[in-house]
C-alpha cells in the first residue's frame, strides 16, 4: 500500500510535470506544425455551441480557482474564514463544475453521433475525453461529499503540492486522504502527463499576445534599412543560429 | 513615403472563357490532400451567381472585411476582442455545406463487384466520412448560370438594382453571364492577417505575397472569418488554415504561378507595381465613393526620380524597380486606367485588379418587328416566336452602355463600390480600342466615329494600339514580368554564409581513413 502510494503520490507526479514541461517545450519549438486546437466547427457548428463554450468557460473557471488556492493558500483561507464567502465559492465552484460537465458530455455526444466529427477523432481525443470526464465527475463527487474543498484543498492539498515543488515531498496528509481525492490528484497529473501528446496542447498557446500587437503583420526576409546603405556591412550581424 | 513593392494582378475578364484550367492547375500543386480536397484557392464564377462558397460576397451574413467606425476601420466579424471571446465558438464561421462536402466515387466497384445481373456503378462517397453520399454542391455549381433559379437570383450584387432591372437581366433574351476567376488578393490592408490571434498570417515585405506559417497557426479559424474574399480556408484534417501563396516558390524562381502560366485565354497579368505604405491606413478608411481613386493614388511611378530615390532608401531593388517599369499591372492599372478591384468596399485594399467584361455589357437586345423573317422560314423550321434583336453594333457606342444586358450598377457593385462612373470609363476606353481596331484591320467604322470615340476616352491610336498589343498579342514575358527574388542577399539575414564557404560542391560519402590502406 504504501509503495503504490509513494509511486502515485511522489514519483508519478514528478514524470509526469517532467514529462509535461519537456514535451510541450519539444512540440512547441520543433514540431509547431502539429499544435492547434484541431477546431471541429468546420465540420459541425451548430451543436458545438452547447458544448465548446460550457465547457470552456466552466473548465477555465475552475481550473484557476484550483491554481488560485494552490498557489495562495494562506490568503484563501483567510478570505474563506468568512462562511458566507466559503458557501459562495463552493456553490459557484460547483455550478461551473456542473457547466463542464454538461458542455463535455455534448461535446462527446456530438463526437459519437456526428459521422463527420468521428471521421476527425483519433483515439488520444477518446482518451483524453474519457480522462477529462472521470476528472470532472470525481470532482463533483468530491464537491458534494467532502464538503468546504476550497479551505482543506488549501491547507491540506496545497502545502503537499508545494512540498513536491520544494523537492522534498511531505505525504503524510495526501496518504490519509479518502479514495475519491487520491483519484482526482492521480488524474489531475495524469492530464498533464499526456497534455504533450493529445491536442490539449493547445491551451499553452492561448493567443493572448494579439491584445497588443499591431493589427497588420509585415516580415522581411532582409533588413530594408541597411541592405541598400553603402555604409554598413554586407551582413550587419552575424545570425543566431536557428533551432532547426 | 514608404515605398514599397507588390506583387500585383491583372485579369482581363473579356477574354475568361471559363474552362476552369486555372483551378485545375493550382489544385493539382497545392490542394490535392486529405483535409483540403474542397479547397479551392483559384476558383472560377459564373456572374450574375453567388459563387463559392455561396453568396460570399454577403457580408451580412459571413461579416468579412472592414467596416468604417468613425474616422478609422474595424473589423467586421473578428479582430480585437472579438477573436478572443468568440474563440471557443465562432458565430461567423462558414461551415463545408456553404463550400459544398468533397466527394469521390467508388471506381474500384465497376472492376471489382462480383458478377451479377445488373451493371454495377461507382456510388458517390464523402471524401470526409468515407460513407455513400447524395452531392448536393459543388465548388462551380452555378456554371453558366444552370440552376439560374437557386444561383443566379441570389447574387448578392442584385441588391442596389430595381426588381424591373432585376426582371430585364433574366428574360431569356437578355441574358448574359461572364466569368469572375478569383484567387487571394494579397491585399494591402488584410483582414486575414488583423485577424489572426496567433500572428501566424503575414505579408511579405519584399514582394508583398500574404502567407499563413504552418508551423504557427493554432487553427483560432479567425482567418476564414475575417477575409471578404473567403480565401483563406480550414483545413479541416490538419487543423491549420490555408490560402494561396501566390506560387511563391514558382515566383522566387522566376516562374509565373501555377494557374497564370496555364491561363487557357491567356487573360492573366503579374507585375511589380511600387505603391506608399503610409497612406494604407487612410485609404482604407475613406469614403466608399473615393475609395478606389484612392487606392489607384497609392500606386506610385515607377519612373519618377522621387519615387525611385525613395524606393531605394527602403531597401527597393534595381531589379525591383527595373521590374515596376516594365510592369504590365502598371500599365493596365494605372497609366491605361482599365482596370478595377474586386469589392473595394470591403476595404482590404486588394491588389487583384480586373478589366470589366465589354461583351455581355455591350450587346443590346431591341425590340424590333420580326414577323417578316418568320413567313421566310418553312414549315419544318421552328416559328420565331418574339421580337427580339440582338444588337452587338457598334455604332451606338456610348448610347448602348447605358442600356446594356449587364446595367452599370451592377458592374459597379461588382467592382467600384457602387460608383458606376468609373465602370462606365473603363467600358468606355475598352470600346474606343475596338473601334479604333476595327477601323484599322476591317475598315467599316468611319474615321470621325473611331477619333471622337478615342478622344473621348483621352485616348490616341498609340495608346490604343499599345493597349490591343497587351490585350490580345502579348507574349508570355509580356504578361508577367517577375522580379528577381534576391535570396542570395535574404539568405544573409538567416545564415551567415562564410560558415558554409567550402562546404560545398563535390563531396565523399565515405572519409580517406576508412577508405584507405
Ligand atoms: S484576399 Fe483575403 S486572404 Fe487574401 S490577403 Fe486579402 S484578406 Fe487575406
Ligand atoms: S484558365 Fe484562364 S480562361 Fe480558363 S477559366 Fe481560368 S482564368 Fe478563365
Amino acid at each position: 500500500m504504501n509503495a503504490l502510494n509513494t509511486f502515485f503520490f511522489v514519483a508519478f507526479p514528478y514524470v509526469a510535470v517532467v514529462t509535461f514541461v519537456v514535451g510541450v517545450l519539444y512540440r512547441w519549438r520543433q514540431k509547431g506544425f502539429t499544435v492547434s486546437s484541431l477546431s471541429s466547427q468546420f465540420l459541425e457548428g451548430k451543436y458545438l455551441f452547447w458544448g465548446s463554450v460550457p465547457f470552456h468557460v466552466g473548465i477555465l473557471v475552475v481550473f484557476f480557482g484550483h491554481v488560485t488556492a494552490f498557489m495562495f493558500p494562506r490568503a484563501t483561507l483567510a478570505w474563506t474564514s468568512v462562511p458566507v464567502r466559503l458557501v459562495v465559492l463552493e456553490v459557484t465552484a460547483f455550478v461551473f463544475g456542473v457547466t463542464i460537465f454538461i458542455g463535455l458530455t455534448a461535446l462527446m455526444l456530438r463526437r459519437f453521433t456526428n459521422p463527420r466529427i468521428r471521421a476527425v477523432t483519433s483515439r488520444a481525443d477518446l482518451v483524453l475525453e474519457l480522462l477529462l470526464l472521470a476528472q470532472v465527475v470525481l470532482g463533483l463527487w468530491i464537491a458534494l461529499g467532502y464538503r468546504w474543498g476550497v479551505s482543506w484543498f488549501a491547507a491540506g492539498l496545497s502545502p503537499y503540492l508545494w512540498s513536491l515543488l520544494r523537492l522534498s515531498p511531505e505525504t503524510g496528509a495526501i496518504f490519509a486522504l479518502p479514495w475519491v481525492i487520491k483519484l482526482h490528484v492521480v488524474g489531475a497529473f495524469s492530464i498533464l502527463l499526456i497534455v504533450p501528446f493529445t491536442r490539449l496542447a493547445h491551451f499553452m498557446v492561448s493567443p493572448l499576445q494579439y491584445i497588443i500587437r499591431p493589427y497588420q503583420q509585415v516580415v522581411w526576409n532582409w533588413d530594408r534599412r541597411t541592405i541598400r546603405d553603402p555604409s554598413s556591412p554586407w551582413s550587419t550581424a552575424r545570425p543566431k543560429p536557428t533551432d532547426e | 513615403m514608404d515605398v514599397r513593392s507588390q506583387i500585383s494582378m491583372v485579369f482581363h475578364l473579356d477574354k475568361c472563357i471559363g474552362c476552369h484550367t486555372c483551378s485545375i492547375a493550382c489544385k493539382n500543386i497545392w490542394t490535392d490532400r486529405k483535409g483540403a480536397e474542397y479547397m479551392w484557392w483559384n476558383n472560377v464564377e459564373t456572374k450574375p451567381g453567388t459563387g463559392y462558397p455561396g453568396k460570399w460576397e454577403d457580408q451580412d451574413i459571413y461579416k468579412g472585411g472592414w467596416q468604417k467606425n468613425g474616422d478609422g476601420i474595424e473589423l467586421k466579424g473578428a479582430g480585437k476582442p472579438r477573436s478572443l471571446t468568440n474563440i471557443f465558438h465562432n458565430p461567423h464561421m462558414p461551415v463545408i455545406d456553404d463550400y459544398y462536402e468533397p466527394f469521390t466515387y467508388k471506381y474500384l466497384d465497376l472492376i471489382e463487384s462480383p458478377a451479377g445481373d445488373d451493371q454495377p456503378t461507382a456510388r458517390p462517397i464523402s471524401m470526409i466520412t468515407g460513407e455513400p453520399m447524395d452531392i448536393k454542391m459543388g465548388p462551380n455549381w452555378d456554371d453558366d448560370l444552370s440552376g439560374s433559379p437557386d444561383y443566379a437570383r441570389n447574387d448578392p450584387n442584385l441588391k442596389n438594382l430595381s426588381p424591373a432591372e432585376q426582371q430585364a437581366m433574366f428574360e431569356m433574351e437578355r441574358l448574359a453571364f461572364f466569368y469572375l476567376p478569383r484567387i487571394c488578393n494579397h491585399c494591402l490592408n488584410p483582414a486575414c492577417i488583423a485577424a489572426c490571434p496567433s500572428g501566424a498570417i503575414y505579408k511579405r515585405g519584399e514582394d508583398g505575397i500574404v502567407l499563413i506559417n504552418q508551423d504557427v497557426c493554432r487553427g483560432w479559424r479567425m482567418c476564414v472569418t475575417a477575409c471578404p474574399y473567403k480565401k483563406t480556408y480550414y483545413n479541416w484534417s490538419t487543423g491549420k488554415s490555408e490560402k494561396c501563396i501566390l506560387c511563391y516558390p514558382r515566383i522566387e524562381s522566376g516562374q509565373a504561378p501555377a494557374c497564370m502560366h496555364s491561363c487557357v485565354g491567356r487573360i492573366r497579368y503579374l507585375g511589380v507595381m511600387l505603391y506608399d505604405a503610409d497612406q494604407i491606413e487612410r485609404v482604407a478608411a475613406a469614403d466608399e465613393p473615393d475609395i478606389v481613386a484612392r487606392q489607384m493614388d497609392m500606386i506610385l511611378d515607377p519612373f519618377d526620380p522621387d519615387v525611385i530615390a525613395a524606393a531605394k532608401a527602403n531597401g527597393v531593388a534595381d531589379s525591383t524597380i527595373d521590374s515596376a517599369q516594365k510592369s504590365p499591372t502598371y500599365k493596365f492599372v494605372k497609366e491605361w486606367d482599365l482596370a478595377l478591384p474586386l469589392h473595394p468596399e470591403f476595404r482590404t485594399l486588394p491588389m487583384l485588379f480586373y478589366v470589366p467584361p465589354l461583351l455581355p455589357v455591350m450587346a443590346s437586345v431591341t425590340n424590333v418587328d420580326n414577323s417578316e423573317q418568320a413567313e421566310k422560314l418553312n414549315d419544318i423550321s421552328k416559328y420565331w416566336p418574339d421580337n427580339w434583336l440582338y444588337d452587338t453594333s457598334t455604332r451606338e457606342l456610348f448610347g448602348t452602355i447605358d442600356d446594356a444586358r449587364f446595367p452599370l450598377e451592377y458592374m459597379a457593385s461588382l467592382f467600384s463600390a457602387g460608383d458606376t462612373e468609373s465602370v462606365a470609363d473603363r467600358l468606355k476606353k475598352l470600346m474606343a480600342v475596338r473601334l479604333h481596331r476595327r477601323h484599322v484591320t476591317v475598315g467599316d467604322v468611319d474615321e470621325d466615329t473611331v477619333a471622337a470615340a478615342l478622344s473621348n476616352t483621352d485616348l490616341n491610336g498609340q495608346l490604343a494600339d499599345d493597349i490591343y498589343y497587351l490585350t490580345s498579342l502579348a507574349k508570355f514575358d509580356d504578361r508577367f514580368v517577375i522580379p528577381p527574388a534576391h535570396r542570395e542577399q535574404a539568405i544573409e539575414m538567416m545564415e551567415f554564409t562564410g560558415d558554409a564557404k567550402g562546404s560545398t560542391g563535390f563531396g565523399f560519402k565515405v572519409g580517406t581513413a576508412v577508405r584507405g590502406a
